[in-house]
């Protein structure tokens, strides 16, 4: 079993790194990474924080936004594309299970996700610390975000399979991948923030919303990261109301929704017919 | 011997398009077995039911004692699909020593495997570079991982030149030889004559006709054709004493039943005075063929 997923995981990892899949990922982690800890180090001292820690709540706010992207371009070709190419009949008459197939696709995804978030966040890291070494006290807060961007890449990545399966076509699949970023991470925040507003402290605001924003993976991910860091003041928004919730349930969330997007994933290739 | 592959009253329909209809048949141990039938006729969904990849409407399948599709049944079945494809970015040697892990095989064994059909020199290079027949040798390479006890081929010579596919006909031959079971599909009668044991012809989703090849050129019954050169002026004479024959481009062509051949030819013997040459022409290996999948799919 896990010969059969590590020999999956390194053919996927060949094929990242022919359609330089790793080089965009890593790339795109580290431009934003370091143009984010640039402007992002300017205020200091009056927020009683070490500069890593404010980096690390404008880092929050990238990676909610881009940790998703990447590993939905990583993940949306998974099925799809070798539903398309004709080359998933004849590995599904491999002994090999369905799911295994997922896990290796996952294994190799996932590396990459780290070595991209690791190369981003070290590279701000290591600007802010050389700037002002007094800084190493937010690393704890860095890990933090490292472990927590893992997940909600992962999430991302189980989405993209499940969406993979269902669209069976690789245009199909990239425009249901587009859609649900732009919906999860972009719309889903406006439209809270719309009934918020319109609900004025009303029972929405009370009950629904601390609900709304842990459903949703990507403002748990968010949400534990500014109510964990004592950053919380510098964040805007959405993340006003990280006080509200506590921290347990975010990261309870964080947690499961790997579990949940992964299964539904194994679920939905199990339905695709060759 | 018991049979490596059993089908019985097996049937598959695809929203109520019948793609199989009562569909039985055996492979035993180092047979050859040549699926024939023209497209659509149910070749390639008779071998995906095999692999489990799509499920019988009803019917029963026996592959290696196993269901189809069960891990059991995978572990010792090997497939050629129809139009091998990889992905264009893993060069040959990757892609086997990837299947070969599946198949829990020493991947040492990869390069050889190349050598055997003929891609050694191209195992460092991308898949995407290669020509479709390059593709073909890879998706047959595969297909000779491990030690498969039946090999589920769908049409594999497409795409190989003449030589190629003797070299390919001298593999399978091997593992015969060594108890492989073989079921492969072909357009073409002419091309697996020789080559199997056993010949099946799918017409409409329905065997219509299985056998050796004599076996099925006794049941097809079709007409010999026999092809007379008359010596100079004799041709009068010779449709005097023939009636049922009819001119044709300078020769005279008479056709008459298996049955009457000997009779016939006792016939044009007692008159060979007068005949430069005789020739027996039987039915063509197209003609069989082309006898038994129209007789009921169209």
């Amino acid at each position: 079993m896990i010969a059969r997923i590590l020999a999956t995981a390194s053919t996927e990892v060949h094929i990242a790194r022919r359609n330089r899949w790793v080089l965009i990922a890593v790339l795109l982690m580290v431009i934003f990474s370091l143009v984010l800890s640039a402007a992002g180090s300017a205020p200091t001292g009056a927020l009683g924080a070490d500069r890593l820690s404010v980096v690390v709540a404008s880092l929050t706010s990238l990676s909610v936004y881009l940790v998703p992207l990447v590993a939905l371009l990583m993940s949306f070709d998974a099925v799809a594309g070798e539903v398309e190419r004709g080359t998933l009949p004849l590995l599904l008459t491999y002994p090999v299970a369905r799911w295994e197939v997922l896990a290796g696709k996952l294994v190799a995804h996932t590396a990459i996700l780290i070595v991209a978030i690791a190369a981003g966040y070290g590279a701000a890291a290591l600007v802010t610390i050389i700037a002002d070494p007094a800084a190493v006290s937010g690393l704890a807060a860095l890990w933090r975000l490292t472990w927590t961007s893992v997940l909600l890449g992962a999430t991302f990545l189980g989405i993209g399979y499940a969406l993979s399966s269902m669209a069976r076509r690789v245009s199909g699949a990239a425009g249901l991948a587009i859609g649900l970023w732009l919906g999860l991470v972009v719309l889903y925040d406006l439209g809270l923030l719309a009934a918020v507003v319109a609900d004025d402290g009303g029972a929405f605001t009370t009950k629904v919303f601390p609900l709304a924003l842990l459903a949703n993976p990507a403002d748990a991910f968010r949400l534990f990261n500014l109510t964990a860091s004592q950053a919380t003041q510098v964040a805007a928004g959405v993340g006003g109301a990280a006080n509200a919730i506590p921290q347990w349930q975010s990261l309870l969330s964080i947690a499961a929704w790997p579990l949940v997007s992964l299964a539904l994933a194994a679920l939905v290739f199990r339905k695709v017919e060759p | 011997m018991t049979s490596t592959l059993t089908i019985s009253h097996l049937t598959k329909a695809f929203g109520g398009v019948k793609a199989l209809t009562d569909v039985s048949l055996r492979v035993a141990p180092g047979e050859r077995v040549a699926l024939l039938g023209h497209n659509g006729a149910g070749k390639s969904t008779l071998m995906k039911v095999i692999l489990g990849l799509i499920t019988a409407d009803s019917g029963e399948i026996s592959v290696c004692g196993a269901a189809p599709g069960n891990a059991a049944a995978r572990a010792h079945v090997a497939y050629l699909p129809e139009n091998a494809a990889f992905h264009s970015a893993l060069t040959g040697l990757e892609q086997i020593t990837y299947y070969m892990r599946l198949r829990n095989e020493p991947v040492s064994g990869a390069m050889e495997l190349l050598d055997r059909v003929g891609l050694a020199h191209a195992a460092k290079r991308r898949i995407g570079t290669y020509s479709k027949g390059m593709r073909q040798r890879v998706g047959l390479a595969q297909a000779l991982i491990g030690q498969p006890r039946l090999l589920v081929l769908d049409e594999p010579t497409s795409g190989l030149d003449p030589v190629s596919r003797r070299d390919f006909y001298e593999l399978l031959d091997g593992l015969a030889a060594d108890g492989a079971a073989i079921l492969l599909s072909s357009h073409a009668l002419t091309e697996v004559e020789a080559r199997t044991d056993q010949l099946l012809i799918l017409s409409g989703g329905k065997m219509v006709a299985e056998g050796t090849l004599p076996e099925l050129r006794r049941e097809a019954a079709l007409p010999v054709s026999m092809q007379l050169h008359a010596l100079n002026r004799y041709d009068t004479d010779i449709m005097a004493a023939l009636p049922d024959a009819i001119r044709v481009n300078g020769a005279l062509n008479l056709t008459c039943s298996q049955d009457e051949k000997l009779a016939t030819l006792a016939r044009i013997s007692s008159l060979k005075a007068k005949l430069a040459d005789v020739e027996v022409i039987p039915p063509s290996l197209e003609d069989i063929y082309s006898h038994f999948s129209r007789r009921d799919g169209q």
